[in-house]
C-alpha cells in the first residue's frame, strides 16, 4: 500500500470518528425532540433529516457547493467570521458528511427514544429523579442498542460516501481525498491492484459492521 | 375532618373527558378514589403527582405545589407512585430498582430504612433477580417497596391489584393493610373493586365523570342513604372491630364493636388485633325488643338514625346508629310499618352474617 492510500486511510477514519462523535452529539438532542414532541413541526422536521436517504448526493453536493461558495449566503458568512471557505476543505468535508450521515444517526436513536415511552421517565420522576438524571440514569442505558446502531451506521455511512466528496471536497491529498475517492483515482489510472487492496478493506470493513449490527440485534431480541 | 393533607382543585380539558375536581381529604389514613373506569380517578392522581399539568390548585399539608402561577415538577414533590404495572426498570436489578429512589435521598431525611422496607414487604430473597424474572405479584412488591424507599410524605397508588391474578391480590392486600396501620404517612389509592374499598379506605371519595359525587369517612358514605351505595343488593356497611377473645370449642371469635361485641366464625387473628367488620344491609333484620329464643348469635341495642324510600318500592332503607357507626338495614315497608318505627327509636338490630373483612 502506497503512503498516498494509507493517507486517505487515515482521513478517511479521522473523518468518519469526528462526523460520528459530532453527529451523536447534536442527533441526540434532535432525536430525542422528534420522539417526544406533539409540534406541528415534527413532520416537516423528520422529512428534512430524512432527506439524504432520497436525494442523489451529487445534488446534494451541488447545493452545498452553491451555499458554501464565495457567493454563497453561508459562505459569505463563513467568510465574514474569518474562517475562510469551506468548500475544499477538511472542515467543508465534515459538514458535508454529517448532513449526509444524519437520518443514520438521528433516525435508530429516535426509534429507541420512542421505544422507551414516557412511563419510565415519569416512574424516574417520582423517585426524585431530575429531567437530567433519568436521561443520563434511565433513557441512556435503556436506549444503549440505539447509541450503537447510530454510531456504526454513522461511521460506516461516512466511510462509504462518494458523492458528496467529490462535489464539496474535492480530492486533496491528506486533506480531502477518503478512501472512495481514492479507489476512483485508481481505477481511473487502471492501477487495478491498488483499487483492489482499498476496495478489499472497504469490503471487509462493511461485511464486519453487519455482522456487529446483527449480533446487537440478536441481543436485544434475547434481552 | 381532622387536619387536612391534600386540598385541591383541579380542571383537565381533553378531547372525550373533562376533570373539574374540588378535594379535600385527610393527612393521614388510606384515601380511596372510587368509580367506574373512565371516571377519571387515574387522571386526577396523576394531576395530583403532576404527571400531568392540570389547572387550578393544590397544596398537600399546606405546601404550594401548584396554583396560576406555580407548578412544582414531580421529582421535587416528596410523593410516592405505583402504578398499575409495576413498571420497574428492565435494565436493573431489584436491589437497584430499590435504591434507585433511595439514593435520592439524603440518609439525614430518609424515613425508612433499606432493610425496614424490604422487610414489610418480603423481598429480602428477591434482591439479586433481574425484574423479569418475578412474578406479577413480586413485581408490585417491589414496585411498593421501591416507592417507600423514596421516603414519601404521600404515597399515592393506581390501581396497583388491577392488572394482577386472585392469587397475586390475595398476596399483595396484606402487605398494604400493613402499610396502612404501621407507616404514618397518607395513602390515597385509586379503585374500581369494592372489595378494596372495604379493607383499605378510611376515607372515601366518589368520582362520576370527572367529579367529585360524594366524600367522607368510608362508613358514613356507605350507610349515606342519599348515595345509590346504600341501595345496591349489595349495600353493606364497614366498621371499625378489634378481635377480644377465641372459642376454641364453639370454634367463634367475639369481636369488640362501637356499641357492643359481635360473635364470628374463629378468626386466625390475634386478640387485641384491630380489623374491619362487613355488615350486609339485606343480612341486617330490626326487632322492637331482645330476642330471648333465637338461633342469632349478633344482637345489638341500635337506635334509628331515619328511613328512606328504596328504588325497590316493597322495601324501606333503615339507618341505625351503633354506638356512633353507622350500619343499614333493607326490611320491607310492611314490618317498619307494623313495627311503627320511627327516627331515633330504640331498637335491636339482628345481624344474621358478619364478615371479617382480611
Amino acid at each position: 500500500m502506497s503512503a498516498e492510500d494509507l493517507g486517505a486511510i487515515w482521513l478517511t477514519l479521522k473523518l468518519a470518528t469526528l462526523v460520528t462523535l459530532l453527529l451523536l452529539l447534536l442527533g441526540t438532542p434532535l432525536a430525542w425532540w422528534l420522539a417526544r414532541t406533539r409540534s406541528p413541526w415534527k413532520t416537516p422536521i423528520a422529512a428534512l433529516v430524512a432527506m439524504p436517504l432520497v436525494l442523489p448526493p451529487t445534488v446534494m453536493g451541488f447545493y452545498l457547493l452553491l451555499l458554501l461558495g464565495p457567493q454563497g449566503p453561508l459562505g459569505q458568512l463563513t467568510q465574514a467570521l474569518g474562517l475562510g471557505l469551506l468548500p475544499f476543505s477538511f472542515a467543508g468535508l465534515v459538514l458535508a458528511s454529517m448532513l449526509y450521515s444524519l437520518p443514520f444517526v438521528v433516525q435508530p436513536l429516535q426509534n429507541a427514544f420512542a421505544a422507551i415511552g414516557p412511563r419510565p421517565l415519569e416512574v424516574a420522576a417520582t423517585l426524585r429523579a431530575s429531567p437530567w438524571d433519568s436521561f443520563r440514569h434511565v433513557v441512556l442505558p435503556l436506549a444503549r442498542p440505539g447509541f450503537i446502531s447510530a454510531s456504526v451506521l454513522g461511521f460506516a455511512h461516512t466511510v462509504g460516501e462518494f458523492g458528496v466528496v467529490l462535489m464539496i471536497g474535492g480530492n486533496i491529498p491528506d486533506k480531502t481525498r477518503v478512501v472512495a475517492v481514492q479507489i476512483y483515482d485508481h481505477v481511473e489510472a487502471m492501477q487495478y491492484a491498488n483499487a483492489h487492496v482499498l476496495a478489499g478493506c472497504l469490503l471487509l470493513f462493511s461485511f464486519v459492521v453487519l455482522l456487529v449490527l446483527n449480533r446487537q440485534q440478536r441481543k436485544i431480541v434475547h434481552d | 375532618m381532622t387536619e387536612t393533607g391534600i386540598d385541591a382543585h383541579l380542571q383537565l380539558r381533553r378531547q372525550d373527558f373533562c376533570l373539574d375536581a374540588r378535594l379535600q381529604l385527610p393527612a393521614t389514613g388510606v384515601s380511596v378514589l372510587f368509580g367506574r373506569s373512565g371516571c377519571g380517578k387515574t387522571t386526577l392522581l396523576r394531576a395530583l403527582a403532576g404527571l400531568e399539568h392540570a389547572e387550578g390548585f393544590l397544596r398537600f399539608r399546606g405546601q404550594r405545589w401548584q396554583d396560576d402561577a406555580y407548578f412544582r415538577p414531580t421529582h421535587l414533590r416528596p410523593l410516592g407512585y405505583v402504578f398499575q404495572e409495576a413498571s420497574l426498570f428492565p435494565h436493573l436489578d431489584v436491589r437497584a430498582n430499590l435504591n434507585f429512589g433511595y439514593q435520592r435521598i439524603a440518609p439525614g431525611q430518609r424515613r425508612i430504612g433499606f432493610d425496614e422496607a424490604i422487610g414489610l414487604l418480603g423481598l429480602e430473597t428477591l434482591l439479586e433477580r433481574h425484574a423479569d424474572r418475578l412474578s406479577g405479584g413480586q413485581r408490585q412488591r417491589v414496585a411498593i417497596a421501591r416507592a417507600l424507599l423514596s421516603s414519601p410524605e404521600l404515597l399515592l397508588m393506581d390501581e396497583p391489584l388491577a392488572s394482577l391474578d386472585q392469587h397475586s391480590k390475595a398476596e399483595i392486600l396484606p402487605y398494604l393493610e400493613r402499610l396502612r396501620d404501621e407507616l404514618g404517612m397518607p395513602l390515597v389509592y385509586v379503585t374500581h373493586a369494592p372489595d378494596e374499598v372495604t379493607r383499605l379506605a378510611d376515607h372515601l371519595v366518589l368520582l362520576d365523570n370527572g367529579r367529585v359525587s360524594a366524600s367522607g369517612p368510608l362508613n358514613l358514605l356507605l350507610t349515606d342513604p342519599n348515595l345509590p351505595l346504600a341501595h345496591l343488593d349489595e349495600a353493606a356497611a364497614v366498621i371499625d372491630a378489634r378481635v377480644t377473645s377465641h372459642d376454641p370449642h364453639y370454634r367463634l371469635s367475639s369481636l369488640g364493636v362501637p356499641g357492643g361485641s359481635l360473635t364470628v366464625a374463629l378468626s386466625a387473628l390475634a386478640p387485641g388485633t384491630p380489623t374491619r367488620v362487613r355488615i350486609l344491609a339485606r343480612d341486617v333484620s330490626i326487632a322492637l325488643d331482645m330476642p330471648q329464643h333465637s338461633s342469632i348469635l349478633n344482637s345489638l341495642p341500635a337506635r334509628i338514625v331515619d328511613l328512606h324510600h328504596d328504588r325497590d318500592p316493597a322495601r324501606v332503607l333503615v339507618r341505625l346508629d351503633l354506638g356512633g357507626a353507622h350500619i343499614l338495614s333493607h326490611i320491607t315497608r310492611r314490618s317498619a310499618d307494623q313495627l311503627g318505627l320511627v327516627a331515633d327509636q330504640l331498637v335491636n338490630a339482628q345481624i344474621k352474617s358478619v364478615a371479617l373483612t382480611s
